[in-house]
């Protein structure tokens, strides 16, 4: 996949983390160890919702190696509520519960000793009183006027309830000669990295500092800290350089982090929270979307969609945080990649007694997405037309690019029908069916599954301002800055921490390809959060267009510098002066000329021989705005939302036993159009990754709660992730469409993979089971449920 | 209780609880880092080390059931500072990891794979790595990673052709 527009940029190169990681060598947040380190368990709630009577210390306290059990008055006396992104001020959030218990699961005390061990035996010693309170679970329960509010204060469980009109909706719906209306449901479940969150601080109360280190993918996460604790942020150092175990969007651990750095303060000694797996499972806050979709569209004869309304009901859990804004991302690309002209969308979010949701992997768009694509099959069912043909009647056009949908966001480019094309030349489509019917000939439920995804990338966090009108964020900024030493090495930093997204490996390879230099020798270092300039993390598939930009734009900069003191230094005019790999020459007299070495002893110790008003040494540094600027919504909500849309197109095919239930994936064939791509090896793991993440959220994973509000799934016993044994090998066609908008054309591909996978995978299950005459409108579909459902119609057969 | 464990061919006496599992000894008694907690009841095979070369979840075994076995953790497989095992290094060419975590584990089950199978066939290297969960990667490049690390390692056991 050698570019010749590039040395560097989109060849097959090694990723220089792996390095580390593969001899152990990793610097884990739980790998820190502190002398004096004093470590924590958490007292949970067990019961969905209820009333703290009294909580009785005196037994753990009682036990040795124990020093403090703190709970949630004492917390809240000392800090701030924790942010919350929609205006619901009734709904506050705090790391240990006060007063009320919001789900199972819910931390109320935090024992601190001198091991884990014995903090996990201290926290079972501690007694609590609860007076049991109503409780709902589910979200259409919850959405009514007479249930239990999670939050009696907020006087209802509806913490967002808006609808938006882009186009004439109904002048549409009543022009079109069909119909089509849907309900579907994407189940809970999360990314569930295989790291649990894990945080060590110190305080120091001479130097009045909190270090901390922490297993973090979190925008402004310094902020929050020192908010939370009421101390300035300059009172909070970050440090960036800790591994983190996974992350795919959950890792946020603002809670933990108030709670471990109250301690440290309190007691005088580094704190350390590592989560065991029920912990995270039941109270680390990660849970993801757990959506109702009711989807109408109207449409013509040929299949194409004029219209579409949509309302998506999510069921954030107990406590809002960020999680409401998942309903918003899908704005950004609400018609996915399809022509539809105007949009109705109502975003509900409502709280319940469940665990609360957090950040997940597309934020929100491919349980989006899945509802999409499982409407392209229904209305070709409806008009008795192949799906892939629907699609391609609906796919946006090549040459109507840049394209904008009605909700204000313009897509940046695409050619969704040569990536298409371009799958099916990889493997005829006819091929694909004759598999299937094949499949299908020796007694198995076979089928083809279909999905197209666009993967929004790089954007402002519009979602914000949307859906919080007191939120008027218009940028999402990242940094780099590059340094020269007087030995000539480079090095260039990163603002944030990474969960192997391989950003090292990204700015190297950047600050190589403009400097004209081995990206091997450009070192890679992440300051501390107070010698840092902006990151937001690596959030929404942003790091390749924003931090590879910065880099860019800094790299040329530290390039123009080097260019003027060779002009200056020889005498020539600024234009004749030329760089490449490191030296400068004279474009007239290419003899004359200075290297590298050169160039940096004069920027380094020869102020008399620097062009005047120059600053001596070599740095520079850039803060880069989102490439397509920053506005507020519009009152009736449109936004650019994203400056960058990479495309997928995904076809499965999917074998079922139809005695067991079983699915078995025969072929997995996406077609993948990122732009041009910086890391052939990451972009290629990335979409890998995604889908293998997908198929555990269409067949396998849910946060499963009983009717009393209890997880079930809590441990990895119950809630599956995907083994090799259930990810195929699968089949990767490239396809570049470059975004006009970012330095090389990149756009992100941290989460197509996940957008697209559930819904292809469900597609497929559905046309396994159309001869049956079953079609399952919901994730997961797991494997017990699907055996039952198969036999219950093979019964109702033999029945006749 | 004093217990002596042999790590990478080196003894080590440690004094543990007895109910101390052998991951939190390496982990926190002898700073054996390599080694990672996941779910910590023996689904995800983060915590995977060998013991007289077969590989086990290092957090269902007590530290002191560990006495007098050959343990090898992923700090024992590198041959020196700065370098990598043949398996390590196809690791990184194949880029069979992203973010790190569940790799010295995947390393470990595929090091004892390879010892046992030197010519293992695609389902050999599912079934051998289907005990170690790896969010990241959808395992594609780490079946690419052992598949190459095992030809490199039967092409640099074969005796140079005759010339």
């Amino acid at each position: 996949m050698s570019d010749r527009r590039f040395h560097f940029v989109s060849t097959d190169r090694r990723v220089r983390e792996d390095r580390r990681f593969v001899v152990g060598h990793g610097r884990f947040a739980a790998d820190i160890a502190l002398p004096g380190t004093r470590h924590i368990a958490i007292v949970t709630c067990p019961h969905p919702a209820a009333r703290i009577v009294a909580i009785d210390k005196g037994a753990a306290l009682a036990m040795p190696g124990v020093h403090y059990v703190l709970d949630g008055r004492e917390l809240a006396a000392a800090t701030a509520p924790l942010m919350a992104g929609l205006d619901t001020p009734n709904v506050p959030r705090r790391p240990l519960a006060v007063d009320v218990a919001r789900y199972s699961g819910e931390w109320v005390g935090a024992v601190v000793a001198d091991t884990r061990a014995l903090a996990e035996d201290a926290a079972e010693a501690v007694e609590i009183e609860y007076e049991l309170q109503p409780f709902v679970l589910d979200a259409e329960e919850a959405l009514a006027p007479a249930s239990p509010p999670v939050h009696a204060d907020h006087g209802s469980n509806v913490l967002l309830d808006r609808t938006f009109m882009w186009g004439e909706v109904e002048r549409d719906f009543a022009q079109a000669p069909h119909r089509q209306s849907l309900r579907v449901k994407w189940g809970r479940s999360s990314t569930v990295p295989v790291e649990t969150f894990a945080v060590v601080v110190s305080w120091d109360a001479w130097r009045e500092i909190l270090d901390v280190w922490a297993s973090i993918q979190m925008p402004k996460f310094p902020d929050q800290i020192a908010a939370a604790l009421r101390v300035p942020g300059s009172a909070v150092r970050v440090h960036h350089d800790v591994d983190v175990g996974g992350s795919y969007g959950v890792k946020r651990g603002i809670k933990h982090t108030v709670v471990a750095g109250y301690l440290s303060r309190r007691l005088g000694c580094p704190i350390r929270i590592v989560e065991d797996r029920l912990e995270n499972m039941r109270g680390g806050d990660a849970h993801g979307p757990e959506r109702l979709f009711d989807v109408e569209v109207a449409f013509d004869d040929a299949g194409v969609i004029r219209s579409m309304k949509m309302r998506a009901l999510d069921n954030v859990g107990a406590y809002a945080g960020r999680s409401p804004f998942q309903l918003g991302k899908p704005v950004g690309a609400i018609v996915g990649p399809y022509r539809i002209g105007s949009v109705q969308y109502r975003a509900i979010a409502v709280t319940s007694n469940k665990t609360v949701q957090e950040a997940v992997r597309a934020f929100g768009q491919s349980p989006t997405n899945y509802a999409i694509e499982r409407m392209m099959d229904e209305v070709a069912k409806r008009l008795g037309l192949d799906r892939l043909e629907v699609r391609r009647r609906n796919l946006i056009r090549r040459q109507e690019f840049p394209y904008t949908i009605p909700s204000g966001s313009t897509y940046d480019s695409g050619d969704y029908h040569a990536v298409i094309d371009k799958v099916l030349a990889h493997t005829a489509y006819a091929d694909l069916i004759a598999a299937r019917d094949r499949l299908r000939a020796s007694g198995r439920l076979a089928g083809l599954g279909i999905a197209a995804c666009l993967e929004p990338s790089g954007g402002n966090s519009s979602f914000e301002p949307l859906l919080n009108p007191k939120n008027t964020t218009t940028t999402w900024m990242d940094s780099c800055r590059i340094s020269v030493d007087l030995s000539g090495a480079v090095t260039a930093t990163i603002h944030t921490t990474s969960s192997g997204q391989g950003h090292e490996t990204l700015v190297g390879t950047v600050v190589g390809e403009v400097l004209g230099l081995d990206p091997d020798r450009i070192r890679v270092v992440r300051p501390d959060s107070l010698e840092s300039l902006p990151s937001n993390s690596p959030v929404g598939s942003r790091m390749a267009i924003m931090l590879g930009g910065a880099a860019f734009h800094a790299a040329h900069k530290l390039k123009a510098k080097l260019t003027a003191i060779a002009a200056h230094d020889l005498g020539i005019a600024p234009e004749r002066a030329t760089y490449r790999h490191g030296d400068v020459y004279d474009a007239d007299n290419p003899e004359r000329r200075l290297a590298w070495q050169e160039l940096v002893t004069i920027a380094h110790r020869h102020f008399h021989r620097l062009p005047p008003g120059f600053e001596p040494g070599l740095a520079a540094a850039h803060i880069m705005q989102v490439p397509t600027g920053g506005t507020l919504p519009t009152s009736d909500g449109r936004v650019q939302m994203y400056p960058c849309y990479s495309f997928e197109f995904h076809l499965v095919l999917l074998a079922i036993d139809p005695d067991l239930g079983k699915p078995e994936i025969k072929r997995y064939l996406v077609g993948h159009d990122c732009g041009t791509v910086i890391n052939p090896k990451i972009v290629r793991g990335m979409t890998l990754g995604g889908i293998a993440h997908g198929i555990g959220a269409a067949l396998y994973e849910e946060f499963a709660y009983d009717d009393q509000g209890q997880l079930i799934t809590q441990t990895f016993m119950d809630y599956l992730l995907p083994s090799s044994h259930e990810v195929p090998p699968i089949e990767i066609i490239h396809h570049e469409t470059p975004s006009p908008h970012t330095v090389f054309g990149q756009k992100g591909s941290g989460e197509s993979g996940y957008l697209g996978a559930p819904a292809a995978i469900a597609s497929a299950v559905n046309d396994a089971l159309a001869p049956l005459g079953i079609t399952i409108n919901q994730t997961p579909i797991k494997l017990a449920w699907l055996g039952d459902l198969i036999a219950a119609a093979r019964q109702d057969k033999e029945n006749g | 209780m004093r217990t002596e464990l042999t790590i990478n061919g080196k003894a080590h006496a440690v004094d543990v609880e007895p109910r101390t599992t052998l991951l939190d000894c390496l982990r926190d008694h002898l700073g054996l880092t390599g080694a990672h907690a996941g779910c910590e009841h023996g689904v995800c095979g983060a915590c995977t080390v060998l013991l007289d070369g077969v590989a086990v979840r290092s957090c269902l075994m007590f530290a002191v059931q560990a006495d007098g076995y050959a343990i090898t953790t992923i700090e024992g497989l590198s041959p020196g500072p700065g370098e990598l095992s043949p398996l390590q290094d196809a690791f990184c060419e194949t880029h069979g990891l992203q973010c790190g975590y569940c790799t010295p584990a995947m390393i470990l089950t595929a090091h004892a794979l390879l010892a046992d199978k030197p010519e293992p066939t695609r389902d050999d290297i599912v079934e051998a790595i289907s005990g170690n969960i790896c969010r990241c990667t959808g395992y594609v490049q780490i079946v690419e990673a052992i598949t190459l690390a095992a030809e490199r390692l039967r092409g640099a056991n074969r005796p140079p052709e005759p010339q």
